[in-house]
């Protein structure tokens, strides 16, 4: 029991070099390296009690270390009855009353702060150029609606730098939670009618990593998606490249051209739109699949891991609504290796916009 | 003990002997027994949870698998493995605390733990029938109503039965406790333990109707094609959220308040001192008590409920933190001036107090609803609860158990064993939750089957892996010396610690009546006030007389197995109605139970005063 203290120590340092060995997280990723008005509001208030708990904490500690190893039962004082005290009514009060006053501190910002991040309703001169987004959970993918521009996205969020971008969220199917931790807290998103509304910003531009949070069945975990902000110029160019798409424009390759005729065979078309009408939300939209940063939120944007997506889907996202959709369902492959290549090299195509994920992170 | 009720020896009369038991002390045996094994199972689970987690993209198990284990992880531990552990101290030591023969229904007290121990089963029987749950342990609608399998049909059905036994213990413990304090033992003459032990029954009689509503809710929607949490049909899958976290926020409370009570005791004893600031315990205890009902909310900071809404719970759980840090300031200023007595129970209780200080500054930083929008449901909640549930309920239980060992077995468990399993699974916790904080922030959600790789988790997540392996040593450490002293322990005595409190007057373990004669309270720590007059032991307040005693019945064990019986049915009349003759069945045992023991008299038996001296004779 001796070394007590000098083992926490130990520990306590050991913490520290992991956190510097571990870096902070991945860019972009990480709550602790805020990239936007929400998250750093709220890594604001993070730190106000992360001193204020230091501040305590370290009161406990010193008292605790003390008390420790200066009333230690000593040899030969066995018997040794201490005297009976009852309390103290002052120091009781005191340590009443202190953390009362520290939660005021800590309280105050907070109150201020949820009002804050809850207001969604824009400004009167904002109001006419307002983005508004409505968000999708799905399982396990998010679509999204950009409203009054008439363009339907998937998996990847284009928004311009330095602006308010206001969503509206809500659930197909069971709750998700839609959250991108560098830019701003998490909402839920809710079946029916319960619809959220959040907004969200960047300060610059660059691919920022999305997850659900809501445990929402087996692919829960890989449910991730991308906010790809961009500047203003190159967002409207994006919007209006999106909203000239033409679906049904030839392929340049052969293969692709194929691709595309066994895309409407197999009845992907059905639950998948090119283009951002028909409006349909059944799968993922399609229109820009070429510029995904990651197909299906975790593989690599390379042919070969869409041919092994395409022929199992399952294997990568359990449970998802995709599997066995299409194809000879009986087998285990629903596509053969050529037709899935072909698919691939049409949907790989899918490239409306010279602005795609490169443009925000070339501009770094 | 005398012949007259001597009992029958023998591993069929034994067993026997503890199905039919209304003895609180033995029902205390079978909760810690019954708790004991949940524990291992949920300690196996988390180990599974930590493998499949020790690299990114680990494809060590399957996603359904995964979620299947998690949920049972928590469902396990909170209701199977913490409640029964707390019972168990609460069984054997309350009525011993209050000078009391008994508790105030000792039939009930039995039909209590049958009810766990068969909602347990039935739980856990779905592992073996296609599947265990697997939408949480909040198992949130619509995820859950809509799961497949029969799953979340056995939490539904499990959990009912084990919470309508934690209810009955509750009410049990309320009624124990007003009525049935020895003369002199005033309100603010109970120790800690059995101050904490009344306000967490307090907290069951609220609480456990909300789950219980819930489930019913839930089996509605499931079994019956019931639509209260469908909102394509009208129904609202938000209810549940409210419901769940009614009962679930108290829970915790539940869980940690008999453990406040208990570090008191433990270190009030090992101090030798009277606790500091006594009625301000009690005081912090109760506020705590019933702001535990006021903040259920806090858990459900981005379900949408709006900022008003937000900010009110957000500022009345940081309220908490007030009671909690008197608390802890109490617990250092009882050890100021003491006389300290490193024991191995003291070294959990010493180690509980910087643990769970971390847990609740948690807790505040939670409480700050517009932060939680980063912390909710990522690896920083995890940390959090692990933090005050293994920080503060599982080290309460390892303290609690070295504590009261000797007055429940008749043995002291090994110190130096003790502090082998306390090292490992103490540094092993920290370990494994503290790096879990940052996880959280840097990106991890929680109830996640797997981690990308390149997003900067893997570091983070070997470290939080290793420290499990370290708390599962301490852990098996513990075992080894609960055989070790079974076989070679050495006897306790009545007072091996020095104790302060009544359960240290009688002796280790005590007669199956506790006192010959109900003794009479004179102040706190009625035992030391005696030693410290010389006395030494406890003067009666009443003459020696007849005792009057409860007879064992096998009737509840009988009764929830009714309830098992009627639960299968009910869960599996979805696939075919001939399932609908089980519960029939089921319900037909349980309602003749009560029959039967509504019509036959049944009054227990007297020890007579001749025996009772004769045996003192004998000693």
């Amino acid at each position: 029991m001796k070394g007590w203290m000098g083992k926490s120590r130990i520990l306590f340092s050991l913490t520290l070099l992991m956190l510097v060995l571990s870096g902070c997280g991945k860019t972009n990723l990480t709550a602790l390296d805020p990239k936007g008005e929400g998250a750093e509001s709220i890594y604001d208030l993070m730190m106000l009690s992360v001193i204020i708990m230091t501040g305590v904490g370290i009161v406990v500690l010193v008292i605790y270390t003390f008390v420790l190893i200066r009333y230690r039962r000593r040899e030969g004082h066995e018997d040794y009855v201490p005297k009976q005290t009852e309390g103290n009514k002052f120091l009781e009060i005191l340590w009443t009353v202190i953390p009362i006053l520290l939660l005021v501190v800590l309280a105050i910002p907070t109150v201020q702060k949820t009002f804050m991040l809850a207001d969604t309703t824009p400004s009167a001169e904002d109001e006419k150029d307002a983005i508004k987004i409505e968000v999708s959970g799905q399982l396990y993918w998010w679509h999204y609606t950009y409203n009054g521009q008439e363009i339907q996205a998937s998996q990847d969020l284009y928004i311009p730098t330095g602006e308010r971008v206001y969503l509206n969220l809500k659930s197909q199917d069971v709750i998700h939670s839609f959250w991108v931790p560098s830019l701003a807290g998490k909402m839920d998103t809710n079946p029916g009618e319960n619809e959220n509304e959040m907004f969200i910003q960047a300060y610059e531009e660059g691919v920022y990593y999305g997850k659900c949070t809501e445990f929402c069945g087996p692919s829960h975990s890989i449910m991730d998606f991308k906010i790809v902000a961009v500047s203003p110029e190159e967002f409207d160019q994006w919007v209006s490249d999106m909203q000239n798409v033409n679906a049904d424009a030839t392929p340049e390759s052969a293969s692709a051209q194929e691709g595309k005729e066994l895309f409407k065979q197999q009845a992907c078309i059905g639950c998948h739109a090119i283009g951002s009408y028909p409006n349909s939300n059944v799968g993922p939209n399609l229109t820009n699949f070429g510029d995904r940063v990651e197909i299906a939120g975790v593989l690599d944007n390379d042919k070969e891991s869409l041919v092994d997506w395409l022929q199992d889907p399952e294997k990568y996202k359990p449970g998802n609504l995709m599997t066995g959709k299409y194809g000879d369902t009986e087998s285990a492959k629903p596509l053969t290796d050529e037709e899935a290549s072909k698919i691939a090299d049409y949907l790989l195509q899918l490239k409306p916009s010279e602005v795609s994920p490169e443009s925000a992170e070339a501009d770094e | 003990m005398s012949t007259a009720y001597a009992e029958k020896s023998g591993f069929g009369a034994t067993l026997w002997d503890y199905l039919t038991t209304v003895d609180h002390k033995k029902i205390a045996i079978l909760y810690l027994i019954g708790g004991g094994f949940f524990f291992l199972l949920g300690g196996l689970e988390a180990l599974i949870i930590r493998a499949q987690l020790l690299f990114p993209d680990n494809e060590l198990i399957q996603a359904g698998t995964y979620n299947q284990i998690f949920t049972m992880h928590g469902t396990t531990m909170i209701f199977l493995a913490a409640m029964p552990l707390i019972f168990a101290l609460m069984n054997a030591i309350v009525p011993l605390q209050i000078g009391a023969r008994d508790v105030a229904f000792p039939f009930l007290n039995s039909l209590g733990f049958w009810l766990f121990l068969f909602g347990g089963v039935l739980l856990n029987c779905s592992w073996f029938l296609g599947g265990a749950p697997d939408a949480g342990w909040t198992a949130y609608a619509p995820l859950s109503t809509t799961a497949e399998g029969h799953g979340v049909d056995f939490y539904a059905l499990g959990l009912q039965i084990s919470g309508a036994g934690t209810l009955i213990a509750g009410i049990n413990f309320l009624v124990t406790i007003v009525n049935m304090r020895a003369p002199g033992m005033t309100y603010m003459r109970m120790p800690l333990f059995t101050w904490t032990s009344f306000v967490t029954s307090v907290l069951i009689l609220f609480a456990f109707p909300a789950l219980t509503v819930g489930l019913f809710l839930m089996m509605f929607d499931r079994l019956f094609g019931a639509n209260f949490f469908d909102p394509a049909m009208g129904g609202n899958h938000i209810i549940w959220e409210h419901l769940f976290w009614i009962f679930g926020h108290p829970e915790v409370y539940i869980l940690v308040l008999p453990i406040f009570g208990l570090f008191s005791d433990i270190i009030s004893t090992f101090s030798k001192k009277r606790l500091f600031g006594y009625s301000a315990m009690v005081f912090a205890v109760v506020l705590i008590g019933f702001l535990g009902f006021m903040v259920w909310a806090h858990h459900m900071f981005t379900t949408g409920l709006g900022p008003i809404a937000n900010s009110i719970f957000a500022i009345a759980t940081m309220a908490i933190a007030v009671p909690t840090g008197i608390k802890i300031f109490n617990w250092l200023f009882t050890m100021w001036g003491g006389s300290i007595h490193m024991t191995t129970a003291m070294l959990w209780a010493v180690a509980f107090i910087p643990s769970f200080t971390l847990g609740g500054f948690g807790g505040v930083m939670l409480a700050a609803a517009a932060a939680d929008y980063q912390y909710h449901d990522t690896y920083f909640v995890v940390a959090h609860f692990h933090y005050v549930i293994v920080g503060g309920v599982v080290f309460g239980v390892f303290a609690g158990l070295h504590y009261w060992w000797p007055k429940m077995f008749g043995k002291v468990l090994n110190e130096k064993l003790g502090k082998w399993a306390f090292w490992p699974f103490f540094f092993g916790f920290h370990l494994t939750f503290f790096i879990q904080h940052f996880l959280g922030l840097m990106g991890m959600p929680r109830r996640y089957w797997k981690f990308q790789p390149d997003q900067g988790l893997e570091l983070g997540n070997i470290v939080s892996s290793s420290g499990a392996v370290l708390m599962t040593i301490g852990a098996v450490i513990f075992l080894i010396n609960v055989v070790y002293t079974s076989i070679k322990g050495e006897d306790a005595g009545a007072d091996p610690w020095d104790g302060r409190t009544l359960e240290w007057a009688i002796p280790s373990p005590p007669p199956f009546y506790n006192f010959k004669q109900t003794p009479l309270i004179r102040g706190l720590d009625p035992l030391f006030i005696e030693k410290q007059q010389g006395n030494g032991k406890m003067t009666p307040a009443e003459p020696l007389g007849d005792i009057h005693m409860p007879n064992n019945s096998i009737v509840p064990f009988i009764m929830s197995f009714g309830l098992f019986v009627a639960g299968f049915g009910l869960i599996y009349q979805v696939d075919d109605a001939t399932w609908l003759w089980a519960v029939g069945i089921g319900l037909a045992i349980t309602l003749f139970s009560m029959l039967f023991r509504s019509v036959k008299d049944d009054l227990g038996y007297h020890i007579h005063k001749e025996d009772l001296e004769e045996e003192a004779d004998a000693e």
